[in-house]
């Protein structure tokens, strides 16, 4: 297909100078890394072959910490310890994760995201996560020969704010430099453009174990455009095998719950085996020793499900109307995640859209490349052609609380990303110093129906009469689809500003705090590990400011480039040192030193892009 | 420098109501792919962040020119014209008593869960509005009746509201 050119011939880089670069699909039954080689992408196998991990984590008695094969071998009998679909918990608290029954957790609440309570200590959602990360940042390094530069991480594409944050710290936590969240059906397509050469517009039906997504995207001349996101974050494969569990459970009169685990997975591999037979049947080991044959039809599973597959059909309906899209007028339905082997889904997909759906990538790896492919453009690893401008929007509205508990929309969902935008808002009573500010996320008119991200205070308001202060509220949501906040005062020139993380958030203290615990267990000197990931930070930025200085030195005076050069200096100085907070240091002196070359930089792009275009239109004349 | 140019300069476009969808959604993509944080991943944190601001205000360039209602208003705050539309509430009594008339069908053909009706109502608004954006393109573009331009703006705004109660109302 017409990928967009950026064609300054010659700017891929030498092999040597490629960044190593993977993308990771971070599922809630299984994750995978995938990375380009050799112009191909390709998933990452383990040692054994093996290209899935199964996203669960073991805590021992021991203190160890097993993750994938291992631990699914042992979870039936340590259900407690063993966390399986943490995805599920991210960003979430204990009132969230009730909808989804009996499991076999202890939970407790703690601001902003549940506990698990294991044989290791409470573990947050977003420790577990990122034990499965470092695992695949281990495989990926090994098979690739060093360290690496970035990641890009999938994520649902209705995943909110606090669960993208979440998603974004467990990358953290496992020592990934995050280079993007993306929009796991974005994902798909770009794994999926590149091989069909492919323009149109697409829908995304996503099946995960823990999730539903569908998105509508555009692809013309090279841009991905989401046109609009849907779906479901609690519902996805593991539901049918709950409904599987769930019939047999009464239909044998089970009372004992104890062996869920081992219950749910003898029926995933029923539903499995379904997938390309009439009548499936398999024996039940309890753990007090009985055994309980049982048989399922694929007639019965169909019935017994039927509410869950059209469940997924509600989202699609929205998506088309956000998109202002008939069925008529999708040019071609990709199938993503393991669920969408089942044949009542393929079926229903079918029916619904007219047409058979694409499926001839594997629907277990698709979102993996995908996210490979982007990683390798965004390391700037491009070769000719192999470069492209990804368009993405925010799933849900933003908005603030208003008088009377109504949300009131800032950001309505569906913004191409990034976004910013300001309302302003007034004192409702006489000399108000202070205002409270309550964040929310969703599309519903009251705020207790959406999902609450910050609440925070804007103080130092100047007294004055009701309705006199101006206060500017600003929702600022980046490329990764996060949002900061800010607010300020401005009849009087007087300006107090605060910028807020959602309320999960982790502060980079927290992250470095959670860092170190994880290291007192390890054998890794901690200050050898800050100093390493520092030398990374500065290798990055020295490279991007010594190809700047190649090309626009001549924005630059004689004494800017004097001070720029000699924290430079200073960073490559420290950077031989052994003292990591001395380099941090250094790194951020350059960091504030180079701003304004960053910014003049950007103004000849853009100026450049403006002459390009005059002179185009003069040739068409 | 660049940062401070209005929405028709940054996407390449002469400042006038009638905008080309090609040139527009061209231009956009030029201005997107130079300035895209994407194009920055692997660049120093001040790049990314320039990158980020830049990308976010090409994002809304992009969205105010390809809504005609809003891009009217746009181009007529920069000919210095306010379009009043939360003060001045005042509108001639023909269109009134049109949009009283308009407001009474919905109300009936909802209440009677008539979506036939509901389907015709939104044909007849959409024609109206088509009438009212070529009235649009001529008192700005043409005539260079800003103070006319205002009023269509005001009017266009009851409208793109009825017309989202009907669709409320279709779904």
């Amino acid at each position: 297909m017409a990928l967009l050119q950026i064609s300054e011939p010659g700017d891929a880089p030498e092999p040597h100078q490629r960044k190593l670069a993977v993308g990771i699909d971070l599922g809630t039954t299984h994750s995978l890394v995938a990375t380009v080689r050799s112009g191909s992408a390709e998933v990452i196998a383990d040692e054994e072959g093996r290209a899935l991990l199964p996203s669960i984590v073991r805590y021992a008695q021991d203190g160890g910490t097993e993750v994938g094969y291992g631990a699914r071998a042992t979870q039936a009998d340590d259900p407690a310890n063993t966390i399986v679909s943490v995805k599920r918990f991210m960003g979430r608290g204990v009132a969230d994760v009730a909808r989804y029954g009996a499991l076999p957790y202890r939970f407790t609440d703690t601001p902003g995201m549940l506990n698990i309570e294991t044989a290791a200590g409470a573990r947050s959602p977003v420790q577990v996560s990122a034990e499965i990360l470092k695992v695949l940042r281990k495989r990926a390094q090994e098979a690739l020969g060093g360290e690496l530069f970035g990641a890009v991480v999938t994520v649902p594409a209705y995943f909110d704010d606090s669960q993208r944050q979440a998603t974004k710290d467990a990358a953290r936590l496992a020592g990934l430099n995050v280079l993007r969240l993306l929009n796991e059906p974005t994902a798909a397509a770009i794994a999926y453009g590149l091989d069909h050469g492919s323009e149109g517009t697409f829908a995304i039906f996503d099946l995960g174990g823990g999730t539903f997504d569908i998105s509508i995207l555009r692809l013309t001349r090279g841009v991905f455009e989401v046109l609009s996101t849907n779906g479901d974050s609690a519902l996805g494969g593991d539901d049918f095998d709950q409904a599987i569990a769930m019939h047999w459970r009464t239909h044998h009169r089970l009372a004992d719950a104890r062996d869920t685990r081992r219950l749910l997975t003898v029926a995933r591999e029923v539903k499995e085996r379904l997938s390309s037979a009439d009548i499936a049947d398999a024996q039940v080991m309890f753990s007090y020793g009985q055994k309980l044959h049982v048989h399922l039809t694929s007639a019965e599973f169909e019935s017994l499900t039927a509410s869950l597959v059209q469940k997924t059909l509600a989202p699609v309906r929205q998506a088309l109307r956000d998109a202002k899209l008939k069925t008529a007028d999708i040019d071609g339905v990709v199938l993503v995640g393991g669920a969408t082997r089942m044949p009542q889904i393929q079926r229903a997909v079918e029916g619904f859209f007219g047409k058979p759906p694409l499926n001839d990538l594997d629907p277990d790896q698709v979102v993996a490349i995908g996210a490979a492919i982007q990683a390798n453009v965004l390391a700037g690893n491009r070769a000719p052609g192999d470069d492209w401008l990804l368009l993405d929007v925010i799933p849900l509205s933003l908005g603030l609380e208003t008088m009377g508990g109504l949300a009131e929309r800032v950001i309505p969902r569906n913004s191409t990303i990034p976004v910013a935008r300001a309302q302003e808002f007034t004192t409702f009573k006489d000399g108000q110093t202070a205002m409270a500010i309550h964040v929310v996320q969703g599309d519903r008119e009251l705020v207790s129906d959406n999902r609450s991200l910050a609440r925070f205070e804007l103080r130092g308001i100047p007294p004055m009469v009701a309705g006199a202060a101006r206060i500017v509220v600003t929702f600022q949501v980046d490329a990764d689809g996060l949002l900061s906040v800010s607010a300020r005062e401005q009849t009087t020139g007087a300006q107090s500003s605060i910028v807020v993380k959602p309320s999960y958030g982790l502060s980079d203290d927290e992250v470095a705090r959670m860092l170190q615990e994880s290291f007192s267990h390890a054998t890794e000197d901690r200050d050898a590990r800050a100093l390493a990931e520092q030398r990374v930070d500065a290798e990055s930025l020295l490279g991007a400011l010594r190809a700047a200085l190649e090309s626009d030195a001549s924005l630059l005076s004689r004494e800017e480039r004097t001070v720029l050069e000699r924290g430079m200096a200073d960073v490559e100085k420290a950077w031989s040192g052994r003292d990591h907070r001395a380099l941090k240091a250094a790194i951020e002196s350059l960091n504030r030193a180079s701003e304004p070359f960053a910014a003049r930089r950007m103004d000849r792009a853009v100026s450049g892009a403006l002459a390009g275009r005059t002179l185009d239109q003069v040739a068409r004349k | 420098m660049e940062f401070g140019k209005n929405h028709f300069e940054l996407l390449g476009l002469p400042a006038r109501y009638a905008v080309d969808p090609t040139s527009l959604e061209r231009g956009y993509r030029e201005l997107q792919t130079r300035v895209h944080p994407d194009k920055f991943a692997a660049g120093s944190e001040p790049e990314r962040r320039v990158a980020m601001q830049w990308a976010t205000r090409a994002n809304e360039a992009y969205r105010t020119l390809r809504n005609p209602v809003e891009r009217a208003r746009y181009l007529l705050g920069l000919k210095g014209y306010d379009t009043e539309e939360e003060s001045n509430t005042a509108m001639p009594p023909d269109f009134l008593m049109q949009q009283m008339e308009w407001r009474e069908a919905v109300a009936e053909a909802r209440a009677a869960a008539d979506a036939r009706e509901l389907r015709r109502l939104h044909g007849s608004l959409a024609d109206s509005r088509k009438d009212m954006l070529r009235m649009l393109e001529l008192a700005i573009d043409t005539q260079s009746n800003f103070d006319a331009g205002c009023s269509l703006v005001r009017k266009l705004r009851f409208l793109d509201k009825l017309e989202e109660e009907i669709d409320e109302a279709l779904q």
